[in-house]
C-alpha cells in the first residue's frame, strides 16, 4: 500500500531526541528514524519495545556450550582416547579443566555469531538488499525522522518545523 | 552536609566489642604446649588424617630422623599457635584491601577524566580514608611477625632458613629487614597519594580555576604506575611468601582482581546506603547501573585469573607447584570451591540481566555474597600454609571479621561526614549530574 509520509531532517542527534519526544507526547505514531550512528536511549523515546536479542544470545551460547562439551567428549575421550598432562585417566571430568577454554571460546562463538545472523534476519538484511533509507545523506550526517501522514499534512509540518528539522520533505512510500 | 547516625555508629561500635572479645578469646584458647595442642585435635577430630606438611621436601632434616610423632605433634602446636594470628592477618588484610581496591579505581576515574564518576568521588574519598588506620594495623601485624610473636611467615625464622637450600637461595630478597622496608615504602605511597588526592579534590571545590583538578589528573596518574608495581610486590610478600617454596607469576594480578572488585562492590553498597538515607540525590539508576557492570565484569576478570593460575599448574603437574592446590584441593575443599561458587556463578547468574543491575537491594545482595567470597579466597590464600588441615571458621575468624567490619564503617562514615558529599566545582560535575545510559 502506497501511503504518503512526512520525513523531517535534523543534523544533531540531541536536537533529533528532543523533536522524538515532542512529537510522541503530540501522540504521532513515529514510522521510522534512520540514523547515521546509533543513537542511545532512542528506543526508549520512540516507544519501540525491548529487543529479544539478549535471550536469544544466552541461548545461543548455551548450544555452544554443549556442541563443545560432546565435541570435546568424542575427539579427545572416546575416540581417540588422549592422555592430557600425564594423567591418563580418559575421564572427560577429570580432563575438563584442558577443555574449559575451548568450552568458552565455542560459548562466545556460537552466541556472537547467531546473534548476528540473528539480527540479520529480524532486520531483513541480506547480500544485495536495496537500501531502505530515503536520503543518502543518513548514512553521512543527517538524521530522518518518518511519520505517516493522515490528512494532517500541515499539523505535522509546523510540529516538525518547531522542533528544530532542517529539513522538511513530504513523499510517497510503501510501508510493509 | 552527611552526619554520621546514632544508630550506624553504635552499631559499628558493637562490632568492634564483640569481635575483640572474639580475637581475645581466639589468643586465650590457643594453646602453649604440644600436649594441649595433643589434647585439642584429639577433641576436634577424631579421625583426622596425615597434617600436609608444606614444602618439607627441600629441608635437610627430614623429619624421620627425630622420629616422626614429635615433629608432628610441634608442627601442629604450631599451626594451633597459628590459628588466632592468621585470622586476625586475614580479616585485617581484607578490609585493607578493599580500601586499596577502592583508591585503585578512584585513580583510574582520575587518570581516565572519566565523566560519569565525578559524583561518587567523596564516597570514595570515604572508603580509600581506611587505608591509614588499615595500613597501619596490616603493618603492624607484620612487624609482630618480624619479632617472632607468631609463625605465619615461615621464611623469618632463622632456623628454618639454616636448613633449607631455597630459602637461602631467596634470603637477598625475602629477608625481614627488606621485608618492612617494602612495607613501609609502599604503605608510605598509597597513603601519600590517598591523603594529597583528597587534600587537591577539596580544594578544587574552593578554588577559582582548574589547577587542583590537573594537578590531581596528573598525580593519579603517576600513582596508578606506582600502584601496579607495589602491589604486585605487595602480594608477593605478604600474601605468597606464607608459602615461600610456591610461587605465581600471576599472582599480583589475582590479587589485584580481587581487591579491585570488593572495592567497586563496596562503593556500589555505601553509595545506595547514603541515597536510602536520603543524601546523594543526585546520584541516579544510571550511576549504580554502571557501578554494577564494574562488579559483574571484575567478578568475570577474577576467575579469568583464578582459572588460568590453575588450569596452568594443573596441566604441567610439577610437583613444587602443584602442592598448593593439593593442599587446597584436599583440606579446603569446600571453602575453596564455595568461593568460586561465590564469585563467579552467583554474580554471572544475579547480575547478567541488565534490568537487576539497577535493582538496588539486587546489588545490594549480589554484593554481600562478592564480599563473603573475596573474604573466603583471602581465607584460602593465608591459612593452608599458617594453620594447614587445622582451619575451622569458629570464633577467632568471625570476631575478626567483625572486630574490622566495625572499625571499618565508623572510620569510612566519619570521613564521608567530613566535607560536603557532592563536589561543586569539579569540570565534569555536570556531566555526572546528567549521567544517562
Amino acid at each position: 500500500m502506497a501511503s504518503k509520509v512526512i520525513q523531517a531532517y535534523y543534523n544533531d542527534d540531541d536536537v533529533l531526541m528532543h523533536a522524538v519526544k515532542k512529537v510522541k507526547t503530540a501522540k504521532h505514531h513515529i514510522e521510522e528514524v534512520y540514523c547515521p550512528f546509533p543513537v542511545h536511549g532512542l528506543d526508549k523515546a520512540m516507544g519501540l519495545a525491548p529487543t529479544r536479542i539478549a535471550i536469544t544470545s544466552f541461548m545461543y551460547g548455551c548450544v555452544g556450550l554443549i556442541v563443545a562439551i560432546v565435541m570435546m567428549n568424542y575427539i579427545m575421550i572416546e575416540d581417540w582416547p588422549q592422555d592430557i598432562g600425564g594423567k591418563p585417566s580418559f575421564s572427560y571430568i577429570e580432563n575438563m579443566p584442558a577443555f574449559v577454554p575451548i568450552m568458552f571460546e565455542l560459548t562466545v562463538f556460537f552466541a556472537a555469531h547467531l546473534m548476528v545472523i540473528t539480527f540479520y534476519l529480524r532486520s531483513r538484511l541480506w547480500p544485495f538488499k536495496k537500501a531502505e533509507n530515503p536520503d543518502v545523506r543518513t548514512t553521512d550526517d543527517h538524521f530522518v525522522m518518518e511519520i505517516e501522514i493522515h490528512n494532517n499534512e500541515s499539523e505535522l509540518k509546523d510540529l516538525l518545523s518547531d522542533t528544530g528539522a532542517v529539513e522538511i520533505n513530504i513523499a510517497e512510500k510503501n510501508l510493509h | 552536609m552527611y552526619t554520621i547516625s546514632n544508630r550506624l555508629k553504635m552499631g559499628s561500635i558493637i562490632l568492634m566489642v564483640v569481635g575483640l572479645l572474639g580475637i581475645g578469646y581466639g589468643f586465650w584458647t590457643a594453646p602453649g604446649t604440644v600436649e594441649e595442642a595433643k589434647e585439642m585435635v584429639a577433641d576436634h577430630n577424631d579421625n583426622h588424617g596425615a597434617v600436609t606438611t608444606h614444602g618439607d621436601e627441600y629441608a635437610t632434616e627430614a623429619h624421620e630422623d627425630e622420629g616422626h610423632d614429635a615433629a608432628h605433634d610441634e608442627h601442629v602446636l604450631h599451626q594451633l599457635q597459628n590459628k588466632p594470628w592468621a585470622a586476625l592477618y586475614v580479616a585485617a588484610f581484607f578490609f585493607f584491601m578493599i580500601a586499596l581496591g577502592v583508591l585503585a579505581f578512584y585513580a583510574v576515574q582520575r587518570a581516565a577524566q572519566a565523566g560519569w564518576s565525578p559524583l561518587l568521588f567523596r564516597v570514595m574519598e570515604g572508603i580509600t580514608s581506611y587505608i591509614v588506620p588499615g595500613g597501619i594495623i596490616v603493618f603492624v601485624i607484620l612487624v609482630l611477625s618480624v619479632m617472632h610473636m607468631n609463625h605465619l611467615f615461615v621464611w623469618m625464622d632463622a632456623d628454618v632458613v639454616a636448613h633449607d637450600v631455597l630459602l637461602q637461595g631467596k634470603a637477598g630478597y625475602l629477608n625481614p629487614t627488606f621485608f618492612l622496608i617494602r612495607a613501609a615504602i609502599f604503605l608510605a605511597g598509597w597513603i601519600g597519594y590517598r591523603e594529597y588526592s583528597r587534600k587537591l579534590s577539596l580544594a578544587q571545590d574552593e578554588s577559582n580555576d582548574d589547577s587542583n583538578f590537573k594537578m590531581n589528573f596528573r598525580i593519579s596518574a603517576a600513582f596508578l604506575v606506582f600502584y601496579l608495581i607495589s602491589e604486585s610486590i605487595m602480594s608477593w610478600d605478604w600474601i605468597m611468601s606464607v608459602d615461600p617454596h610456591w610461587f605465581s607469576t600471576l599472582f599480583g594480578w589475582y590479587v589485584f582482581a580481587s581487591m579491585f572488585v570488593s572495592g567497586i562492590t563496596v562503593i556500589a553498597m555505601v553509595t545506595i546506603y547514603l541515597k536510602s538515607k536520603g543524601y546523594l540525590e543526585q546520584v541516579n539508576d544510571s550511576h549504580i547501573h554502571d557501578l554494577a557492570k564494574f562488579m559483574f565484569g571484575i567478578s568475570i576478570f577474577w576467575t579469568y585469573l583464578w582459572f588460568s593460575q590453575f588450569m596452568l599448574i594443573w596441566y604441567a603437574n610439577i610437583p613444587e607447584e602443584v602442592t598448593y592446590y593439593v593442599t587446597r584441593i584436599e583440606d579446603y575443599n569446600l571453602p575453596f570451591f564455595a568461593m568460586v561458587a561465590m564469585n563467579f556463578l552467583f554474580p554471572v547468574l544475579l547480575l547478567m540481566n541488565s534490568d537487576y543491575k539497577r535493582i538496588n537491594w539486587f546489588v545490594i545482595m549480589a554484593g554481600i555474597v562478592i564480599l563473603a567470597g573475596h573474604y573466603m579466597d583471602v581465607f584460602n590464600m593465608i591459612m593452608p600454609s599458617t594453620v594447614g588441615d587445622q582451619w575451622y571458621i569458629g570464633i577467632p575468624e568471625i570476631g575478626a571479621v567483625l572486630f574490622f567490619a566495625g572499625l571499618f564503617v565508623f572510620w569510612i562514615f566519619r570521613a564521608l561526614a567530613s566535607a560536603p558529599l557532592q563536589p561543586t566545582r569539579n569540570p565534569f560535575i555536570e556531566e555526572s549530574k546528567h549521567f544517562h545510559y
